[in-house]
């Protein structure tokens, strides 16, 4: 959290609303989401209690597992589980574009992917855990479970850890995309209970989002004031009909908070980075599918050394991308790099577009840019600058002091004798710069998985599904 | 008045709450509480003072959960511990000949923690380093003067001649990582109980050390009830402990300058429902300095009356530590807001923060306007 954030914060306290800390949408929200909160058994790791789910915010389904401790109810609610979502995955499939690469074959990239929002980080974790429970099961053999099941334990897995994956919005987390756009004044250990963020957002804080009387928790624990009256009771009374009804209860109110989050998020503008992130992800969700269509194995129990350092550089990489692409998208994010002297902005006083430098054949065009600013600038001559204001140009700063910083266009000023028309700032035009860059960072050189070297374990065993992992109690 | 004393009238006469380890271990989580010192070292119940203030803490435990956690417990621990004597000879390197199981409990409940030093200090005695498990032990800690009494889960013994805490919990290990918050709160506990075994065998004239620091923690593996056993580090967790405990002790320090006759009795009546006026309770509670952090809502009873408390004083310390880590010092929000719409002028030492505050105040007003 930066001080901007916290300043927001307070503020909120103060005032007794929300602040913004962002001005446009910075995920992205799809046309038909699926809406997804799953409860859980309390204390067993995964044993799943119910889910309402869907697309249509009129006509939720609610699956419920009406005996929880019973595994073949459970594999029966798996399956159904899969009924709805795998439908809802599989729909995005049939309509794709053909990207081409260089240095690569082209490939199938999906126009639209799914997206399946959680309400908070806990949802994920749980999602998780769904998918490992699952992946390993065989329709074939000891234990058979129905062929879904396996297969939607792929998909959830996938989900899952895509979440994690810095600017993805495949699996976004509630509580967590509303964060990064609204500061309460709460704590961020507040800010997790859906009910109590939304309240902060809308009306102003209210006691009723943290009384499981009026909003239960949103999952996937349930409140256990509820599971002793309530549930247990239910469950002993062996009539299905009464536990669906009292899950149905603690659902929908989560349920309808759901929907009133995407459209606080859908009243803001989209930001101008969000559709490339995007497409990112329909390249990630067409790779997957490409491998469940090309008979892989499920994704292993833990991931071997090669894969684990070259997902954490993709997951690094994928992190700055995001932290400079939301600083160009959004002047409020850019603040927070103002404010600690990665960035100014100001008006700029005095120009020089003709400015030259080098003799002869290698004389070159370096226009010189004069900016006014009230920002505290703590980057030294040399440093690389970029602009929101024009992506493609490069510049470098050539000196700061007393509130004057003077630039160096360096890149993105046409090829001529003299600047493009409009490559060089007016005197008068405010401008923004900042040493945050969203340049293309190659992948680390890591060896292939075969060659791991025997500080890392050496090579990993191949996985091959065998009858345990199919049969693995799931009690 | 000696400081015993003043525990005692602070607490009143309503019964003293026996502390668990669980208590004791939370003590650590926010060793700069007076308050919470002053009512823990009083044996107040802090639960019933929050349920009659009318700020009931927002815990509970499901009994689905508690069924799970017994029904492993026993597992683990069905004929004399057979299931845990298997891990533990794999982990530990326990020989399975030379182990022998002692039930503490099968003796009454009143001698049960003299029977558990009877049996430890033979057993730290004995020349032969007979492999032994001790189920339902009893032992003790000495907490701000009064005596705790503490139920580890198991204390085995081992051939090399060490201790071993046994702590027996139902959240799994999948693939061999569990929830990191249910793994620290275990280890905290189970330093506790290390503490406590510590402290009987220096009593008894043995070497404390022979208690190890690693603690068997056991769990349901994946997705089973099979049960897995794995060493956990307590160093860390006894270091803050043995600090927070010293630091109770130091009581009297508390003491001073409050009213000699203050008292957060809950005055109850003869079928134990309190019957001090809440306002009055409240009062009392006032004189002594809290330090709410929202860490408090996962650990502390008290916790939403000083988190109202916090928001009357409009401190920032509701926003959290981060953020009262970056404000510097500055512990009321409207005093920060001051300083960054500068309409407050900043004390000596604030200048900086309040040059950072004005700044993001500017920023802010710029982008949104």
């Amino acid at each position: 959290m930066s001080l901007l954030t916290s300043l927001a914060r307070l503020r909120a306290l103060d005032e007794g609303i929300a602040q913004p800390i962002a001005t446009v949408r910075h995920c992205h929200l799809a046309d038909r989401p699926m809406v997804f909160i799953p409860l859980k058994l309390s204390g067993e790791a995964a044993a799943p209690l119910a889910a309402m789910l869907g697309a249509d915010r009129d006509r939720p389904r609610l699956l419920v597992v009406a005996q929880p401790r019973n595994r073949d109810l459970r594999f029966a609610w798996a399956a159904e589980l899969a009924g709805v979502l795998l439908p809802y995955v599989e729909g995005f499939l049939r309509d794709t574009e053909t990207v081409e690469r260089r240095n690569a074959d082209p490939y199938e990239r999906a126009i639209d992917a799914p997206q399946i929002l959680v309400p908070n980080r806990a949802g994920v974790a749980f999602v998780r855990l769904l998918g490992r429970s699952m992946r390993f099961r065989r329709a074939d053999g000891p234990y058979p479970v129905p062929e879904s099941v396996p297969l939607l334990g792929r998909w959830l897995t996938y989900f899952a850890e895509r979440a994690a994956y810095p600017g993805s919005s495949l699996m976004p987390a509630m509580t967590e995309e509303l964060g990064r756009h609204w500061a309460s004044g709460q704590s961020g250990l507040e800010d997790a209970n859906l009910a109590a963020l939304l309240a902060w957002i809308t009306t102003g804080p209210s006691d009723d989002a943290e009384d499981p009387l009026i909003w239960p928790p949103a999952g996937p624990a349930t409140d256990p004031g509820f599971d002793a009256e309530v549930l247990a009771p239910a469950m002993e009374s062996g009539s299905a009909e009464r536990v669906t009804e009292a899950l149905r209860t603690q659902l929908e109110p989560s349920w309808r908070l759901m929907w009133q989050a995407i459209d606080l998020l859908a009243g803001l503008e989209e930001g101008a980075g969000v559709a490339s992130r995007w497409e990112q992800d329909r390249g990630s969700f067409s790779g997957m599918a490409a491998h469940v269509a090309e008979g892989a194995p499920p994704q292993p129990r833990r991931d071997g050394a090669v894969a684990a350092a070259a997902r954490l550089a993709r997951m690094e990489r994928a992190q700055a991308a995001y932290d400079a692409q939301r600083a160009y998208d959004d002047p409020l994010v850019m603040a927070e790099h103002r404010l600690t002297g990665e960035a100014f902005a100001g008006e700029v006083v005095d120009t020089d577009p003709g400015n030259t430098e080098g003799e002869g054949r290698s004389r070159k065009l370096r226009p010189l840019v004069v900016i006014k600013t009230d920002d505290p600038v703590r980057l030294s001559p040399g440093t690389s600058l970029g602009t929101p204001q024009r992506r493609a140009q490069g510049a470098e700063l050539v000196s700061a002091g007393e509130g004057l910083v003077t630039v160096k266009i360096t890149k993105g000023m046409g090829r001529g004798r003299t600047a493009a028309p409009g490559a060089v700032p007016e005197i008068g035009e405010r401008v923004c710069y900042t040493s945050l860059t969203d340049d293309f960072q190659g992948s680390p050189a890591l060896p292939d998985a075969e060659a791991t070297p025997w500080t890392h374990g050496g090579p990993p065993r191949e996985y091959v599904p065998d009858d345990e992992d199919a049969q693995e109690e799931w009690s | 008045m000696n400081p015993q004393h003043r525990l005692d009238v602070l607490r009143g006469v309503t019964p003293p709450r026996p502390h668990d380890a669980r208590a004791i271990a939370a003590l650590a989580a926010n060793p700069g509480c007076a308050r919470r010192a002053l009512m823990d070292g009083a044996g107040v119940d802090k639960d019933a003072a929050a349920r009659h203030l009318g700020f009931p803490a927002p815990f509970g435990q499901s009994p689905f959960a508690i069924t799970r956690g017994n029904v492993f417990e026993a597992l683990v621990k069905a004929d004399g511990c057979a299931e845990l004597l298997r891990m533990l000879r794999e982990l530990l390197g326990l020989p399975v000949a030379e182990v022998a199981y002692h039930d503490v409990e099968n003796v009454g409940a009143h001698l049960r923690h003299a029977h558990t030093r009877t049996l430890i200090d033979r057993a730290a005695r004995d020349e032969h380093d007979a492999g032994t498990l001790y189920d339902h032990p009893l032992l003790s800690l000495e907490i701000a003067g009064h005596t705790a009494y503490l139920e580890p889960d198991v204390v085995a013994f081992q051939l090399g001649g060490r201790f071993h805490i046994v702590e027996i919990k139902s959240f799994a290990v999948i693939d061999g990582q569990a929830d990191p918050s249910a793994v620290a709160a275990a280890a905290r506990q189970a330093a506790v109980y290390v503490l406590a075994l510590r402290t009987l065998l220096e009593e008894l004239g043995h070497d404390p050390l022979k208690v190890s620091h690693d603690v068997v923690l056991v769990c349901p593996e994946n997705f089973a009830n099979r049960p897995v056993a794995s060493l956990v580090d307590v160093r860390r967790q006894l270091a803050v402990l043995r600090r927070q405990l010293t630091r109770m002790s130091a009581l009297d320090r508390l003491l001073e300058g409050l009213p000699d006759d203050l008292t957060f009795d809950l005055r109850p009546d003869d079928d134990g429902r309190p019957t001090r006026p809440v306002a009055e309770l409240a009062d009392a509670l006032r004189r002594t300095t809290a330090r709410y952090a929202p860490d408090c809502l996962s650990t502390c009873d008290m916790c939403f009356f000083c988190r109202d408390e916090a928001r009357q004083e409009g401190a920032s310390d509701l926003l959290g530590r981060q953020v009262r880590d970056e404000l510097g010092g500055v512990a009321s929000v409207a005093e920060a807001l001051g300083l960054a719409d500068g309409t407050r002028d900043p004390a000596a030492g604030q200048e900086e923060i309040a040059r950072l505050l004005r700044n993001a105040e500017r920023l802010r007003k710029e982008c949104l306007t």
